[in-house]
């Protein structure tokens, strides 16, 4: 049985580490940063190993409670602090303390020589304390605190480069975007407080998440009001898992260093939209309408994203589009009540997205440039990189017996088993993305890796007119350093192992059969026949990719006139950034809204208070005409003001 | 010599008083118009003293001596302000070489 302080401890560590490094490394010893990235390493290892010895604890013991802490005291509602240790979280412990981990030690090799070291190790602890307090938050008012630390974070890493512009602007869009759904939370967050009395006549307290669940069940939030809660949350999810039509931020995010993204932006912090979901799942099952319209968006961001993906030149960005793509899968299982397939998915997820854009930072490490235009041919200079990808890749594509294949099956055939009209729309859409996201991957997979080698950065920069330095080399061709492939490495392990030896349909190697389903309380399998059609389609996607890239003369301009126009769509992003820039923010927001109280304001309130200061000023005028500076005249007013104040008092007192 | 007849004398002489204060231009006259109405204000005090003393608060000879420490107040008070009235006087009639108080509205918008 574990201690709570050993839990408060897996969160503490990297907080410890943030701390160190802001206050006593980067000030004092910057010269050693590389202190920095020992703290940190140490104090993520430490929690890792903290999280597994809390999985364990859970595993043997099932979920282990903590009295929560008093932490404000208002009136009659109190808000806690403490701890769920269910497997939800002990899962989610894993997955981010593992992850982050192997993030650091990669960040060892990619980040090394920048300038900003220090600060990049000092942000990564926070972030991987926040995240870590998110998930093991009991208490809404807790969770929504370290909701917000990880979208700083994010915003901070994001623009981590800030000389640059884009980054900078990428930060500023990822924040405010994430935000306009934070405020759905938010409104969720108040909602529930105001339900305080209703949930203290029952004992309970209305901000504890176990609480509210056992509100609902008793039927305290019901009807449309627990809709419109629960649409709040989801809108927070929305904005944190960029699910449609909040994306938008996600591949601009890609501006950030590539291990971020590979934590934050792949692995974990985009991941807290489906883990919110997830944590509330009772409340939110019990309204089925929002179940409806939380499947929906998950399954035409999955394919609305994935068909984004099929065009996006920029390594990362491809990456970036399929992480939508995948979250839109994990959503839509929430919707559909697939609630192990959601989170197997995000479980297995994590590892193989995290080793995809490892690789695509490593790529970046010998080419210079994130363009696959002028990449190709790698895997003659980094085969284990080429490797790693290659797993990681079949893994998302959904190939047998890696695990992407595993808990992507799971999705579909329970939203086929679904029944009503809402899960076969969304498990036909599911269904369609998933050749579109074999297609992407290997689509990525041969412009970099196969082929001839086209010039890296050096070419980049010579077609854009940049001219180059002589003897500044900037592509050095070889595989990165081992502290880059070892992470790499054993996240692809995770990756082939972490679905068929965790959720295995039959016991095998003294696993049981739906180990990970049982443990989480819930129901999943596969359906064969499903399996092996999605299978089919995939090599099928996968097919389509070969014939296009990787047969040579094909490139570049491979696609035919009548597609040059779903190409151009595809490539603009549906327009979707315009839309939502110029159309929403632009005209409609800063246009109409804008407008409308900048006209309100000068018309109505500056009007008001230029009659109220007019008014005055023209009756200060007419009295100042009787101070004629006459003092006899006053005492004259003053006398007569007397007089009258007598006969009334006189007149009304003695009748 | 009754209460009556004190107040009486007292708003004769308030009266005159007062229509001297708003009435004359001689700044000198204003001021004395104004003990006028002092001393009027005075007699008014002493007369409620002596005459109406209510039961309860007097001392052991049946006296409450309130009204005559006002007065004795007041008449400090208003050689006090006659002092200052008069120096405002001189100072006006060094600048403007007249004590007609309508020459005096500095204090006009």
């Amino acid at each position: 049985m574990i201690q709570e302080a050993a839990v408060w401890a897996i969160f503490l560590l990297p907080l410890g580490s943030f701390v160190a490094i802001a206050l006593v490394i980067r000030p004092f010893l910057n010269r050693f940063s590389g202190l920095a990235a020992l703290t940190t390493i140490t104090t993520i290892g430490a929690s890792f190993a903290l999280s597994l010895v809390a999985l364990g604890s859970v595993i043997d013991n099932g979920e282990v409670l903590f009295a929560p802490h008093e932490w404000l005291s208002l009136g009659a509602l109190q808000i806690n602090l403490g701890i769920i240790l269910d497997p939800l979280t002990s899962i989610m412990l894993v997955v981010v303390t593992g992850v982050s981990l192997m993030v650091q030690v990669y960040s060892l090799g990619y980040m090394r020589g920048d300038p900003g070291f220090a600060r990049y190790y000092a942000l990564m602890s926070l972030f991987t304390a926040s995240m870590i307090g998110l998930v093991i938050a009991s208490n809404v008012v807790q969770l929504y605190v370290f909701w917000e630390l990880v979208g700083v974070c994010s915003y901070l890493l994001i623009g981590f480069w800030f000389t640059r512009p884009a980054a900078a602007a990428a930060a500023k869009k990822a924040f405010v975007v994430t935000r306009i759904g934070d405020l759905g939370f938010l409104i969720a967050i108040l909602y529930l407080f105001f339900n305080t009395a209703a949930f203290a006549e029952n004992g309970l307290n209305a901000l504890e998440i176990a609480d509210i669940s056992a509100g609902v069940q008793l039927g305290l939030l019901g009807g449309t009001a627990l809709t419109l809660m629960v649409m709040g949350i989801f809108a927070g999810a929305m904005g944190k898992s960029a699910q449609f039509p909040l994306h938008i931020w996600l591949p601009d995010a890609m501006e950030g260093p590539t291990p971020v993204s590979s934590l934050i932006h792949a692995a974990t912090m985009v991941a807290a939209g489906v883990f919110l979901i997830a944590r509330f799942f009772p409340v939110v099952e019990a309204s089925v309408h929002a179940m409806q319209i939380i499947a929906l968006v998950g399954a035409i961001t999955a394919i609305f994203a994935a068909t984004m993906g099929l065009v996006m030149n920029d390594i990362k960005r491809v990456l970036a589009y399929s992480t939508i793509s995948q979250l839109g899968y994990m959503v839509a299982a929430l919707g559909v009540g697939a609630y192990v397939p959601a989170i197997f998915h995000l479980f297995t997820h994590a590892f193989f997205k995290a080793l995809l854009f490892m690789g695509a930072g490593s790529v970046n490490h010998a080419s210079g440039t994130f363009d696959m235009r002028y990449m190709g041919g790698l895997r003659k200079y980094m085969p284990w990189t080429y490797m790693l990808v290659l797993i990681g890749s079949l893994s998302l594509a959904g190939i047998f017996p890696l695990s992407g294949f595993w808990s992507k099956d799971e999705i579909l055939a329970h939203a086929w088993g679904g029944g009503s009209t809402v899960d076969t729309v969304v498990f036909w859409l599911l269904f369609a993305a998933v050749p579109m996201t074999a297609f992407y991957i290997f689509r990525m997979v041969f412009m970099t890796f196969h082929g001839e080698f086209r010039g890296g950065v050096e070419a980049e920069e010579q077609d854009a007119g940049i001219p180059s330095h002589q003897g500044e080399h900037k592509v050095h061709l070889a595989e990165s350093p081992w502290v880059m492939v070892l992470p790499m490495g054993l996240l692809a392990v995770a990756s082939v192992v972490a679905g068929g030896l965790v959720n295995p349909v039959v016991d095998i190697l003294g696993i049981p059969a739906h180990w990970f389903a049982d443990f989480l309380g819930g129901k999943s399998d596969i359906i064969l026949s499903l399996a092996g059609l999605s299978l089919a389609v995939a090599v099928l996607g996968i097919g389509t990719a070969v014939f296009l890239f990787l047969v040579p003369n094909l490139l570049p301009g491979p696609l035919g006139a009548p597609f040059r126009l779903a190409h151009h769509l595809l490539s603009r992003k549906y327009y979707m950034d315009e839309l939502l820039e110029g159309g929403v923010t632009r005209r409609g927001f800063y246009g109409v809204g804008g407008g409308s109280l900048d006209w309100m304001d000068r018309k109505i309130i500056d009007n008001f208070a230029e009659t109220i200061g007019w008014s005055s000023m023209n009756f200060g005028r007419v009295v100042a005409l009787l101070q004629t500076g006459q003092a006899q005249g006053y005492v004259l007013i003053v006398t007569l003001g007397a007089i009258v104040i007598g006969g009334v008092f006189f007149a009304f007192m003695w009748t | 010599m009754d209460l009556e007849r004190l107040l009486i004398l007292s708003a004769i002489l308030f009266c005159i008083g007062l229509y001297g204060t708003m009435a004359r231009r001689n700044a000198i006259t204003v001021l004395m118009s104004l003990e006028l109405m002092f001393n009027a204000v005075n007699v008014a005090m002493v007369a409620f003293a002596k005459y109406i003393v209510p039961t309860g608060v007097q001392d052991h000879l049946g006296r409450l001596l309130t009204g005559q420490m006002f007065v004795v107040f007041i008449i400090t008070v208003a050689a006090a302000e006659i002092a200052l009235g008069l120096a405002i006087v001189i100072a006006l009639y060094r600048n403007r070489e007249t004590v007609d108080i309508t020459e005096a509205s500095l204090m006009r918008r």
